[in-house]
């Protein structure tokens, strides 16, 4: 069983810093009034690094990662 | 609500008797005509049949007798009620039972309405769900704007209290009341001493909810259909609907028609056909609001499609809350719409930056559409905006206002080009025909 990292915010907690998408472009954006959008909830195991980086720099602490078994 | 327009939906001639296979919920009502006593209901319906529920948290007969019977959720995300029972049954600690019946939608009277008629119901329903999932405590949470219906509520428990009918403890709240906070982490978290605000997740309400506990969230009008399916079982309700949705749902009817009012009637019952129920349309229609303010507009050529998820879903529509508002031909689907979408955005929580900013905009170019003051970008911003709201909140807020949006430029097509064009329609201008109240701020969470 292999286990699949996935993106999720807390939308409550995320007050649209953006550090996110700076650190992690390749599976985020922003709308025009710089709020997460999720290109691609999965992590791909080349961007497991950057997106460990991107859930530690959020500054509400509004970025998680999860398990997700398939 | 107040009691004139409790009076406008009241049943009318044109409503089924007792014989009409599809009255269940209402037989009771439609029997006696006048809203059930304790006495009243036990004499129609008979003591709730406790025994087949109780048994502690292993047999859960009550959740198997729910999977066979095929009931799903009537508060509008239709989900399979016996795996909500069976979700919070498995989980460990004592649980709590919790009834939904803050009905904010603005176009909706059902559970109001089920409510005055067959509390009994209701509370059967909570108590029979209590007892098969292990919990001690029922709350059932009312808006705060309706006095009367707690008043009715708190006649009812007492009754029951009096005639020592229950095992678990049935308790009232009277909660603000806003488009969001029905939202069931919104009762959950106010329960807990927090504002009436979505919580999000994770814990989800079944794992962690009041006190901490595993909770069972149900709408009002579901658990009175539990109630039913417990004492008269699976088949019978199955007599009634089609083989995969199969029983009824209260569906409210208002608009252009002769006699709005609250029906039940059987799932796959063309819309067609509910119009007439309430009395057909009083003048040539354009179109049909289903679902609610989060809902769909189908336009007046698809009248036809049976109500149920499996015909209405290759439309992008549902039957939601149980709403069906007709718009007549002679008004303007565009400014209709709004006048919603500037309420529901009054009515965000304000805690996920998607629909603290995103709903507004969308509100605020509809607005512009509908008045005739777009400018060149306006359908594609629009759009774009429309198509970021769904999937970013911590509730499904921002997704159903996007859903009305995205239907109303899609069944009022001809409108938007001729709005784009040349300006505001003559109907636009007309007095306002969907109900919808106010668009200010709630005052208070708490």
């Amino acid at each position: 069983m292999s286990r699949a990292r996935t993106l999720r915010i807390d939308r409550i907690a995320c007050t649209g810093q953006g550090l996110c998408a700076e650190l992690l472009p390749e599976l985020i954006d922003l709308d025009e009034w710089g709020y997460p959008v999720l290109k691609d909830r999965t992590v791909p195991d080349r961007l497991r690094a950057h997106a460990r980086r991107a859930v530690a720099a959020c500054p509400v602490l509004a970025l998680h990662t999860d398990d997700d078994r398939t | 609500m107040t009691s004139s327009a409790a009076a406008r939906f009241a049943p009318h001639p044109l409503a089924p008797g007792p014989g009409d296979p599809a009255a269940r919920l209402l037989a009771g009502w439609y029997a006696t005509g006048r809203p059930a006593t304790l006495a009243d209901h036990l004499r129609h319906y008979g003591p709730p049949p406790l025994a087949s529920a109780t048994g502690g948290r292993t047999p859960l007969p009550l959740a198997e007798a729910m999977t066979a019977a095929g009931l799903t959720g009537r508060g509008g995300a239709g989900f399979p009620t016996a795996r909500k029972l069976g979700a919070v049954a498995a989980r460990r600690g004592r649980c709590v039972v919790v009834v939904n019946a803050m009905e904010s939608e603005p176009a909706s009277r059902k559970d109001q309405f089920l409510i005055a008629v067959a509390p009994h119901l209701v509370l059967d329903g909570a108590v029979l769900a209590a007892m098969a999932v292990g919990a001690d405590t029922v709350h059932v949470c009312l808006p705060r704007d309706r006095a009367a219906q707690y008043r009715r509520l708190s006649t009812a428990v007492d009754e029951r209290r009096r005639a020592r009918l229950d095992q678990v403890r049935l308790r009232l709240h009277a909660l603000p009341h806003s488009y969001v906070s029905s939202e069931s982490t919104s009762l959950v978290r106010w329960l807990n001493g927090g504002p009436a605000r979505p919580q999000g997740g994770p814990p989800r309400t079944h794992e962690r909810g009041v006190g901490r506990r595993p909770t069972l969230v149900h709408n009002a009008e579901t658990l009175a259909h539990l109630a039913l399916i417990a004492r008269y079982g699976p088949a019978w309700y199955r007599q009634v609907g089609t083989p995969d949705e199969p029983g009824t749902l209260l569906v409210t009817v208002s608009g252009a028609v002769r006699a709005p009012a609250v029906l039940e009637v059987a799932l796959g019952t063309p819309l067609a056909t509910v119009l007439d129920r309430a009395g057909g349309a009083t003048q040539p229609l354009r179109a049909v609001l289903l679902g609610g303010f989060a809902g769909t507009w189908l336009p007046a050529e698809q009248l036809r499609t049976p109500l149920t998820r499996h015909d209405l879903a290759p439309l992008g529509a549902a039957p939601g809350a149980g709403v069906l508002v007709a718009l007549p031909e002679a008004s303007c689907g565009l400014t209709e719409t709004a006048r919603v979408l500037t309420y529901l955005a009054a009515h965000s929580a304000r805690q996920c930056g998607p629909c603290r900013l995103g709903l507004p905009a969308v509100a605020e170019d509809f607005t512009a559409l509908a008045a005739g003051r777009a400018d060149a970008d306006l359908l594609s911003r629009l759009r774009r905006r429309v198509g970021l709201l769904p999937d970013r909140g911590a509730c499904r807020h921002p997704d159903g206002a996007a859903r009305l949006a995205a239907s109303a430029l899609h069944a009022f097509a001809d409108d938007v080009d001729h709005h784009l064009t040349h300006g505001a329609c003559p109907a636009a201008h007309r007095p306002p025909r969907l109900p919808v109240p106010p668009a200010t701020a709630p005052e208070t969470w708490r």
